[in-house]
């Protein structure tokens, strides 16, 4: 299996978003958040390799390209952004992945009733936007669509502020939640408004499963 | 598009649709990758896939590869069928073209190898 450090200098030279859009709360994952994340849910789980994958709001990829280093036999990245697609076909371009696969979606669309997709991927990733600005709640309606794709777990990142009430929301749902890591990182000053040059976020990495 | 992808994508949030399914593929470009056989992965995928609309879409792109109209009894022991089927799966994408509703004829675009599903807000 791929070490830890190699898996994060691939990701380190992934093409981040040019013009991130606030109102879609878009930020690049952190290279050693994302390489963190993939090993664990291989190493600790095996739920990478051989696996139907899916990235809910794949943004430029990340967590798409991590999940297909660590041997996941197709992984399907899923944003509504045409921006965020171009980069990201880039970045699996650049790294020969073609185990990858995009498509272009409202991510909340994707759960309607009958779709194709519910209980279709064995595994399904997010790094969801947070929910902060205009968008209150959007990081748990993500979780939720992300728990209808997937016959089995649901990795994702939350903010550590979030945790009682993430836990208490997903429990109501009848949904096993594990805080498998506390993980932080510096986000870096992305949009006109940020004033302080950066900001330490702390995130809590999150497996979630159906009881 | 990956041919297994497209078995999942129906234009069924479209109001007035019933099932949206499956798309017509018109493709333009056209490309095969190369993807490592993984035997265990393609047994699991078929019991997921439907067989008349993958038949379909294979016809729609001239991919049919002698994949039969209807999925054989004891599947899983046909490792020359399993091996055709990771090709026209996996190994086979639409580069460009679009993706037509059955119902409405709406079509949706795919480029650089990504469908574009999202609808505007008169549809839904």
């Amino acid at each position: 299996m791929i070490r830890l450090k190699e898996l994060e200098s691939w990701l380190q030279d992934l093409q981040d978003f040019e013009s991130p859009k606030v109102a879609l709360e878009q930020y690049q994952t952190p290279p050693h958040i994302a390489a963190h994340i993939a090993h664990t849910i291989q190493a600790s789980f095996g739920d990478l390799e051989g696996k139907l994958v899916a990235d809910l709001g794949c943004g430029c990829g990340m967590l798409t390209v991590a999940a297909a280093i660590m041997g996941a036999t197709s992984v399907v990245g899923f944003d509504i952004d045409s921006d965020a697609l171009k980069i990201c076909k880039e970045n699996l371009e650049d790294l020969e992945i073609t185990a990858a696969e995009l498509v272009q979606a409202e991510v909340r669309q994707l759960a309607v009733s009958h779709s194709r997709f519910t209980k279709l991927f064995d595994t399904v990733l997010l790094n969801p936007p947070f929910g902060t600005k205009c968008n209150q709640g959007a990081d748990l309606e993500f979780v939720q669509v992300a728990l209808e794709l997937s016959h089995g777990p649901v990795y994702s990142l939350h903010k550590t502020s979030t945790r009682a009430h993430i836990i208490k929301t997903a429990s109501r749902w009848g949904v096993n939640v594990q805080v498998l890591a506390k993980l932080r990182y510096d986000l870096p000053n992305t949009y006109k408004f940020h004033k302080k040059k950066s900001v330490d976020i702390e995130v809590d990495f999150i497996k979630f499963t159906v009881k | 598009m990956k041919l297994m992808t497209h078995n999942m994508l129906t234009s069924k949030g479209m109001k007035n649709v019933k099932e949206g399914f499956p798309l017509k593929i018109q493709a333009e470009e056209m490309r095969n990758v190369d993807i490592d056989y993984d035997r265990d992965f393609i047994t699991r995928m078929i019991p997921k896939l439907d067989w008349k609309a993958l038949v379909f879409a294979a016809q729609c792109v001239g991919h049919k590869e002698d994949l039969p109209d209807t999925l054989p009894e004891g599947y899983e022991n046909d490792n020359e069928l399993l091996k055709r089927l990771h090709h026209v799966l996996l190994e086979v994408e639409v580069v460009s073209g679009c993706l037509e509703c059955p119902e409405t004829q709406r079509k949706f675009p795919i480029s650089n190898g990504i469908p574009n599903m999202l609808l505007n807000e008169d549809e839904v």
